[in-house]
């Protein structure tokens, strides 16, 4: 490119907001289908009878769609959106291709309408996290390439020289989600609906496991970093803490996650080797991990009284909080013998929430409030007390829910183990299950309040949306919603 | 030469690339570059107000 060229390029270069907008806005609605059918699901887990005896709403078929809804469609368009405006802003360049971009949106979009169909129906791979069936799964293959061409062509064309490392992590992010997904759905169709795995036995379940706690590590960990390398510097108006630091914990990060699958199979058919191999790597797992948090938190150094006033700043430490917290519990949980207490217990289903809300679900809605305006053209959110009245709801929700969990976790795993001195198990399954009732309830309580934030962000990303506010009206209607919210 | 050796190789390797990233990224050389790239968030402000202006305009 000779110079004449990039010269008349600044002169009129663009970022293309609207395919950010878009995402922007999905993710808030699919925030609030996926965790709606996690209240209701975990509703059901309270009073079994909220099933309605229809085979469309149990629990075997919901839980399902929770998950996809609240990772791929809320988490993943968090993803796309960030990833779409921080890859342009520090590259300072237009994304590539609009039309790819567009495609990219209607084609997740797609993918997430499939699948809301598909799994009610009973339409499964049964792989956790990878039950969408083959033509879906094809989807997602030709819907993720064309967002690596659109990212990666993106950054070919910067106008600065070095790739900021928000990038390094999405790349990583999008790279490592397109082998593990194409590996992990290696499939033999028999029909448009039924497949069956390319794996069998013990290779199935490492293959499955590989692919799924990469998911959580490239999917909920290295993207959402990369959102966080980007979201905090601006928020708190100063360069991140380290940028060494960010460079040596990202190698170390990607190089060693994708060794800790074997956690999830510790005591199973897979061989004793490699469930070691995998606990090992699960410990080590916690220096770069906390590297991310350390040079996130520290990047607030100097600069704490803005905690004080910034509700947008406070939902960004705080999911670095819940980030380190639950980095640590993972490798604890990857201990054999610590998971030889907590597995199959709902310790586990509090360890992933204090991951998924803390952590994803708190750094994605942090960002969208520093977003949404910007896409647009406002100075900041319709009201900021609601984004503190959002704050410690989410606060407040994850709490709840991890606590319970915890409680409930530990009391299963006490009971499943406990013997009578003839050798005789102390207690049947179904009174772990009976005194598992209170924390079901107060895990309800805790993710209903969570659920109820993302109904406060949708009022006010609404209202932010919507065009030519007065400032008078402004004020009275905050205050309005305030009093509301919290009556 | 069996697969052990093969792989207590491949760990001397990735520890001794480990350190050599180490004293790479926090050696003198880097301290510029990895400056100008740190800052990199808050260099794009022409073109984030003609993205606004043209965002404002069609609204």
């Amino acid at each position: 490119m000779t110079v004449v060229n990039t010269a008349a390029n600044a002169e009129s270069v663009t970022y293309n907001y609207k395919v950010v907008r878009q995402f922007a806005i999905m993710t808030v609605v699919w925030g609030i289908v996926g965790m709606g059918v996690g209240v209701w699901i975990a509703a059901q887990l309270a009073w079994p009878a909220l099933n309605f005896d229809l085979p469309w709403t149990s629990f075997g078929r919901l839980r399902p769609l929770h998950t996809n809804a609240v990772i791929f469609a809320f988490g993943g368009s968090a993803l796309f959106a960030a990833s779409y405006y921080v890859v342009q802003r520090t590259c300072q360049a237009r994304l590539i291709s609009d039309t790819l971009a567009a495609f990219t949106f209607w084609g997740w979009q797609l993918v997430i309408v499939a699948a809301a169909i598909t799994l009610p129906m009973g339409l499964t791979s049964s792989k956790e996290y990878a039950e969408l069936e083959w033509p879906i799964d094809v989807l997602i293959a030709i819907v993720w390439v064309v967002y690596g061409i659109v990212f990666f062509g993106t950054i070919v064309k910067r106008r600065v020289e070095h790739i900021y490392v928000a990038n390094w992590f999405f790349g990583a992010f999008i790279v490592t989600v397109a082998v593990l997904h194409i590996v992990n759905s290696a499939a033999l169709p028999v029909s448009m609906t039924k497949s069956y795995s390319a794996y069998a036995g013990a290779v199935d379940a490492m293959v499955q496991w590989w692919y799924g706690h990469n998911a959580v590590g490239f999917f909920l960990t290295a993207g959402f970093l990369g959102m966080m390398y980007y979201f905090v510097p601006k928020q708190a108006e100063r360069p991140v803490y380290s940028y060494r630091l960010s460079i040596v914990h990202f190698w170390a990060l990607i190089s060693i996650y994708i060794w800790a699958g074997p956690h999830h199979l510790h005591y199973t058919a897979l061989p004793d080797w490699a469930q070691s191999l995998g606990m090992v790597m699960s410990l080590i797992l916690l220096a770069p991990s906390w590297g991310g948090m350390i040079n996130g938190i520290m990047t607030l150094s100097g600069a704490w009284d803005k905690l004080k006033d910034d509700p947008i700043l406070r939902f960004l430490v705080v999911s670095l909080s819940f980030y380190g917290m639950s980095t640590f519990e993972g490798p604890m949980m990857a201990i054999k013998t610590v998971n030889a207490l907590s597995h199959y217990t709902d310790w586990t289903i509090g360890h992933v929430h204090s991951g998924a809300l803390g952590w994803v679900a708190m750094i994605s809605i942090g960002s969208l409030y520093h977003l949404i305006p910007k896409l647009y053209g406002k100075e900041q959110m319709f009201s900021i007390p609601l984004i503190n009245l959002h704050f410690w709801m989410s606060t407040i929700g994850t709490v709840l829910y991890i606590a319970s969990m915890w409680v409930n976790g530990i009391m299963q795993g006490l009971m499943w183990r406990a013997y009578n001195q003839d050798g005789t198990l102390t207690y049947s399954f179904v009174e772990s299950v009976v005194a598992s009732h209170a924390g079901y309830v107060v895990r309800l309580l805790g993710g209903g309040i969570f659920f109820a934030g993302m109904l406060v962000m949708a009022y006010n990303v609404w209202m932010t949306t919507r065009r030519h506010i007065p400032e008078g009206d402004r004020t009275a209607e905050a205050i309005a919603a305030v009093q509301g919210g919290l009556s | 030469m069996d697969i052990n050796d093969l792989r207590g190789l491949s760990t001397a390797f990735l520890l001794i690339a480990f350190i050599a990233l180490v004293i790479w990224a926090y050696g003198r050389a880097q301290k510029k570059p990895f400056d100008d790239a740190a800052n990199l968030p808050f260099a794009d402000g022409d073109v984030a107000e003609r993205t606004r202006n043209e965002v404002v305009n069609r609204d």
